[in-house]
C-alpha cells in the first residue's frame, strides 16, 4: 500500500506530467472563462494533444484542465451575467446580483472556494466510496432516470426570480427545443422542416450561449449604461471565506453530497448537480426571500455541488467503462487509449496510476484556488471596461466559439436565433434560465420514459413499484403538490382569521 | 505551448523520429502532390471512436507525406453535414474524409441523397463486428441455448438494446432475428443513447440482451456483471479468443460490422487516389495503427479502393434489406 502509494508520487513528480498539469490548467481557465466555450470542448479539443503524452500526463491534462474549466465558467456568469457552462446558469442571476450589490469579489471568491472545497471532496468519496457508489449507481435503470430527470425539470420554478407561470411556460419551450431532431426514441425527423442540420437537433450550447451572451449584449444596446460602479481597488478574494464556511455548513455538505451522487449517475452530471442544489438550497433556507438578490447561500451550495460532481463522474467510468458526463466520455477514450482500461482490474492491477490519478485530483483543485486568483483578477479588469468594448468582443466570441465546436455555420445561427428569443423572453418576465433546463433535461425525459414503457411493455407500474423509483417518486410528486398545499393551507387559514374577525 | 510538448515527446522515441526523416526525403522526391497542408474531414465529434480513428490516420499519413493532414470535426445532423461535406469538396486531393457505416443507412431512411456511391472510395481501415451480450446472471451458456430461448418466448418478450432505433447495433439484431426466421421485432428494441447505457441496463437487469461491440462492453465483461456469447463475424477477435462466431456456435451464417474507411470527393484524379490507397495501406499496417487502433479496443480491417466500393455495396445491400424488415427504410 506504501509503496504503491510512493510510486504513485513518483509518476505524478515527472517532470512531463506536473508541466502537463500547469499548462492544462491555465488552458482550462482560459477556455471556460469565454463565454461560447464549453468544459466539453476544452476536453474534447485537448484529446488529439494526448495523443503524444506519457499515459499519466495525459489523463492529467484531461482532469486538470475540466475541473478549471468548469471554474471558470463562472467568471462571465458573475462579472457580465454571461454564464460559461449550463452548470454555471443556474447561478447566474445570484452571482450577478451580487457582482451590482458591489460585491464581485464576494460571488467570485464563494465560487473559487467552495468548487475547490467540492473537489476535493469529490475526489475522497472518489478514493474512499467508488465501489459502493458504483454498485449504486448501477441499480439506477431507466424508471429511476425519468423520476430524476422530471425532479431537475421542477427545479425550473425554484430558480426563477420570477412568475413561476412564466417559469414553466418557458421550461416548457425548452422541452419543445429538445424535440427537434432525429435523436429520440422512435428514430424519427422532428420539426426538422426537410433541414439537414436540424436533422442532429439543438444543441445545448449554442442556445445557451444565444439567450444569455448574445441576449445581454442586444439589451445593452437598448439601454441606457448603467450608473458606473465606484472605482476602487478589487477586494481580496478569499476574505470572509473561511467565515463562510462555518457559517454555512450545511447547504455546504448538502450541496457536496447531492453533486457526489448526482456525479456518479451516468448520464446526469454537473449541469443537473448545480440545478438541484441551487433550489434544494433556496426550499431548505430560512431565508429563502434573499435568493436572487445576491445572497451567498445558494451559490455556496451550488458551486460546491457541481465541482463534487466532477470528481465522483470519474467513479462509473473507472470501474465499469460507463461515463458519467461528456467529459468523462471523452476520459474513457483517452484511458482506452493508454492502456489504463477502465474495469475492476484497474484498482488492483494498476493501482499506483490509479493513486496517481486521485493525486492529480487533488493538486489540480489546490492550484485551481492560486491560478483562478490570477484570472479572476484579470478577468475583473471588465467591470471598469467601458460597454462599447466589451460587448462587440462577445459577439465574436459567441459567434467564433459556436462555429469552432462542430464547423457549422448552421452554429452560429442557432446562437443568433436563440440570442433574439432569450431578449424578447427577458423583455417579458420569462426567466431564459429556466428554458436552458428544458433543453438540458427533456431528452433525458422523453428516453427514459419512452424507453421505459418498451421495457415494461406499457405498464407504468414499474415506476412506483421498483424501491429507488418509488422514493424518486415520492420527491417528485411532494415537490409538486407542495408549494400547492401551501398555498391551500394559507387561504384556509385566511378564510379563517376573516371569520374569526367578522 | 503544446506544440512544444508534442514535438519533445516525439523526438523521444527515436523509432517515430528517424521514420518521419525518412518520409520527408521520400515526399520531397515524389511528384508534387501533397504540396500543401490536406484537410481531413470527420463527420463525428472531437473526442469520439471516429474522430481518433481519423486523427491516427492523419498522424501517419503526416509523417510519411511531409506536409500537415488536419482534422477537421463537421459534425451536426447525425453525420449527414460532414458526409456531404466529403462528397461535395473540391476532388483535388487536398480535401479527403472518414466516411462511417452511417453512409449505407441514411439514405434508405430518406434522410440525405447521399450513399456509397457518391464518394471516391481510397481504403477501408475499420471494422467492429457486433457481439451478443447477456447479463452473467442468465441462464444462458452459449449463443444456441439464447436462440432457443429467443425462439420459446412469445413476440416482444424479449428485450434488447445497443444504440438507437435504426442504429448499427439494432439493425444487427433485426438481421439476426430474420436470418433465424423469425421477425424483426420479436425481440423488442429498446432504442438507448449510445452501447454504454445500454450495457449499465444489461447489468443492472433492465435488458436481456445487448448487441453492441464486444470491446464497447469489455469493462462490464471484466467486472463480472456481463458475458459475450457469439460475435457476429466471420472470424473470432483475437483479443477476445473465447468467443466463438455465429457460425461456429449456432450455425448461422450471418456477419455484419460498423465499420470506418477514407474516401474523397468523386472525380478524384488518378495518381492522387492510388498514392492515397498505397499510402493508407502503410498505414494501415504500420505497427503504430494497430497498436493504437488495440488499445482503443477497435479491429482493423482492410479493403483497397476497388475493394471498399464492392465491401460498402454489399453493405449497402444487407442494410436495405434489415431496414425494410424493420420498417425503418423510406417506403419509394
Amino acid at each position: 500500500m506504501l509503496s504503491t502509494l510512493a510510486e504513485a508520487f513518483r509518476l505524478v513528480a515527472a517532470p512531463d506530467v506536473l508541466l502537463a498539469i500547469l499548462l492544462s490548467s491555465i488552458y482550462g481557465l482560459v477556455v471556460g472563462s469565454l463565454p461560447g466555450l464549453s468544459a466539453t470542448m476544452a476536453t474534447a479539443l485537448l484529446v488529439p494533444v494526448t495523443f503524444y503524452l506519457s499515459p499519466i500526463a495525459a489523463v492529467a491534462t484531461i482532469i486538470a484542465a475540466s475541473a478549471m474549466a468548469i471554474f471558470s465558467g463562472d467568471i462571465p456568469g458573475c462579472l457580465l451575467r454571461i454564464p460559461g457552462t449550463p452548470a454555471s446558469a443556474a447561478y447566474t442571476d445570484e452571482a450577478y446580483a451580487m457582482t451590482r450589490k458591489g460585491e464581485p469579489e464576494l460571488a467570485l471568491g464563494i465560487c473559487l472556494w467552495f468548487s475547490a472545497i467540492g473537489g476535493i471532496i469529490g475526489t475522497l468519496s472518489l478514493i474512499l466510496l467508488a465501489p459502493p457508489l458504483a454498485e449504486m449507481a448501477l441499480n439506477f435503470s431507466t424508471f429511476e432516470y425519468f423520476w430524476l430527470a422530471l425532479l431537475g425539470l421542477m427545479c425550473a420554478t425554484m430558480v426563477a426570480r420570477s412568475n413561476p407561470v412564466k417559469a414553466i411556460a418557458s421550461m416548457l419551450l425548452g422541452l419543445l427545443v429538445s424535440c427537434v431532431g432525429i435523436d429520440n426514441p422512435a428514430g424519427t425527423p422532428r420539426f426538422t422542416f426537410g433541414s439537414t442540420d436540424l436533422l442532429g437537433g439543438i444543441e445545448v450550447i449554442p442556445a445557451l450561449v444565444g439567450v444569455f451572451a448574445l441576449a445581454e449584449v442586444m439589451r445593452s444596446m437598448t439601454e441606457p449604461e448603467p450608473p458606473k460602479m465606484p472605482r476602487r481597488k478589487f477586494g481580496s478574494l478569499l476574505k470572509g471565506m473561511w467565515k463562510l464556511t462555518r457559517e454555512y455548513p450545511w447547504p455546504q455538505l448538502r450541496g457536496n453530497v447531492v453533486g457526489i451522487i448526482i456525479g456518479v449517475l451516468p448520464g446526469a452530471g454537473a449541469d443537473m448537480a448545480a440545478w438541484v442544489s441551487y433550489s434544494m438550497s433556496k426550499r431548505f433556507s430560512k431565508t429563502p426571500s434573499k435568493f436572487g438578490t445576491g445572497h451567498p447561500e445558494g451559490l455556496i451550495e451550488a458551486g460546491a455541488s457541481n465541482n463534487a460532481s466532477l470528481a465522483s463522474g470519474w467513479v462509473p467510468s473507472l470501474l465499469f467503462g460507463i461515463p458519467g458526463d461528456t467529459i468523462t466520455a471523452i476520459a474513457i477514450g483517452v484511458l482506452y487509449m493508454k492502456g489504463l482500461n477502465p474495469g475492476p482490474s484497474l484498482f488492483t492491477e494498476k493501482a499506483s496510476s490509479m493513486y496517481a490519478l486521485y493525486i492529480i485530483f487533488i493538486i489540480a483543485n489546490i492550484i485551481m484556488i492560486p491560478l483562478g486568483i490570477v484570472m479572476i483578477r484579470l478577468a475583473s479588469k471588465l467591470l471598469s471596461a467601458p460597454r462599447s468594448a466589451i460587448m462587440p468582443v462577445i459577439v465574436l466570441l459567441c459567434g467564433v466559439g459556436s462555429f469552432a465546436t462542430g464547423n457549422n455555420l448552421f452554429l452560429v445561427v442557432t446562437v443568433a436565433t436563440f440570442g433574439v428569443i432569450g431578449y424578447v423572453m427577458e423583455r417579458n418576465g420569462y426567466p431564459v434560465a429556466a428554458m436552458v433546463l428544458g433543453i438540458v433535461m427533456g431528452t433525458m425525459v422523453e428516453q427514459s420514459f419512452v424507453t421505459s414503457l418498451i421495457k415494461s411493455d406499457g405498464s407504468i407500474w414499474p415506476f412506483f413499484s421498483r424501491p429507488v423509483a418509488a422514493i424518486l417518486a415520492f420527491l417528485t410528486i411532494a415537490a409538486v403538490l407542495w408549494p400547492v398545499a401551501y398555498w391551500a393551507w394559507g387561504m384556509a387559514r385566511q378564510a379563517k382569521m376573516a371569520t374569526q374577525r367578522g | 505551448m503544446t506544440r512544444l510538448t508534442r514535438r519533445q515527446l516525439l523526438s523521444a522515441s527515436a523509432a517515430a523520429g528517424a521514420a518521419s526523416i525518412v518520409g520527408l526525403d521520400v515526399a520531397s522526391a515524389q511528384a508534387a502532390w501533397p504540396a500543401r497542408p490536406v484537410t481531413v474531414i470527420c463527420p463525428w465529434g472531437a473526442g469520439g471512436g471516429t474522430d481518433a480513428t481519423a486523427r491516427i490516420v492523419a498522424a501517419i499519413l503526416e509523417k510519411n507525406l511531409g506536409q500537415p493532414f488536419n482534422v477537421v470535426n463537421r459534425t451536426g445532423g447525425s453525420g449527414v453535414v460532414g458526409h456531404a461535406a466529403i462528397a461535395s469538396a473540391p476532388a483535388d486531393g487536398y480535401t479527403i474524409g472518414m466516411i462511417t457505416v452511417e453512409i449505407t443507412m441514411m439514405h434508405h431512411q430518406g434522410l440525405t441523397e447521399l450513399n456509397p456511391t457518391s464518394y471516391a472510395p481510397l481504403a477501408l481501415m475499420n471494422e467492429d463486428p457486433p457481439g451478443v451480450q447477456v447479463n452473467s446472471a442468465s441462464p444462458y451458456k452459449s449463443v444456441k441455448e439464447l436462440a432457443d430461448a429467443i425462439k420459446a418466448a412469445p413476440h416482444g418478450k424479449l428485450k434488447a438494446s445497443g444504440t438507437g432505433q435504426g442504429g448499427i447495433w439494432h439493425l444487427a439484431l433485426v438481421g439476426w432475428l430474420t436470418a433465424m426466421g423469425l421477425k424483426p421485432d420479436h425481440v423488442a428494441w429498446v432504442p438507448s443513447n449510445g452501447a454504454a447505457p445500454a450495457v449499465q441496463d444489461l447489468a443492472a437487469g433492465g435488458l436481456d440482451i445487448v448487441t453492441c461491440s464486444v470491446p464497447e462492453a469489455k469493462a462490464m465483461i471484466d467486472a463480472g456483471k456481463v458475458k459475450s456469447l457469439a460475435v457476429m463475424a466471420s472470424e473470432r477477435n483475437p483479443a477476445f479468443k473465447d468467443v466463438p462466431t455465429l457460425k461456429e456456435a449456432a450455425s448461422i451464417d450471418y456477419t455484419v460490422g460498423a465499420w470506418r474507411g477514407i474516401a474523397g470527393p468523386k472525380g478524384l484524379p488518378k495518381e492522387i487516389a492510388d498514392k492515397l490507397t498505397a499510402e493508407l495501406k502503410k498505414a494501415n499496417e504500420s505497427k503504430e495503427f494497430h497498436e493504437f487502433m488495440s488499445n482503443r479496443g477497435f479491429g482493423v480491417k482492410w479493403a483497397d479502393a476497388a475493394g471498399f466500393a464492392s465491401f460498402m455495396a454489399e453493405g449497402d445491400a444487407k442494410m436495405k434489406t434489415a431496414m425494410t424488415a424493420a420498417g425503418l427504410a423510406k417506403k419509394a
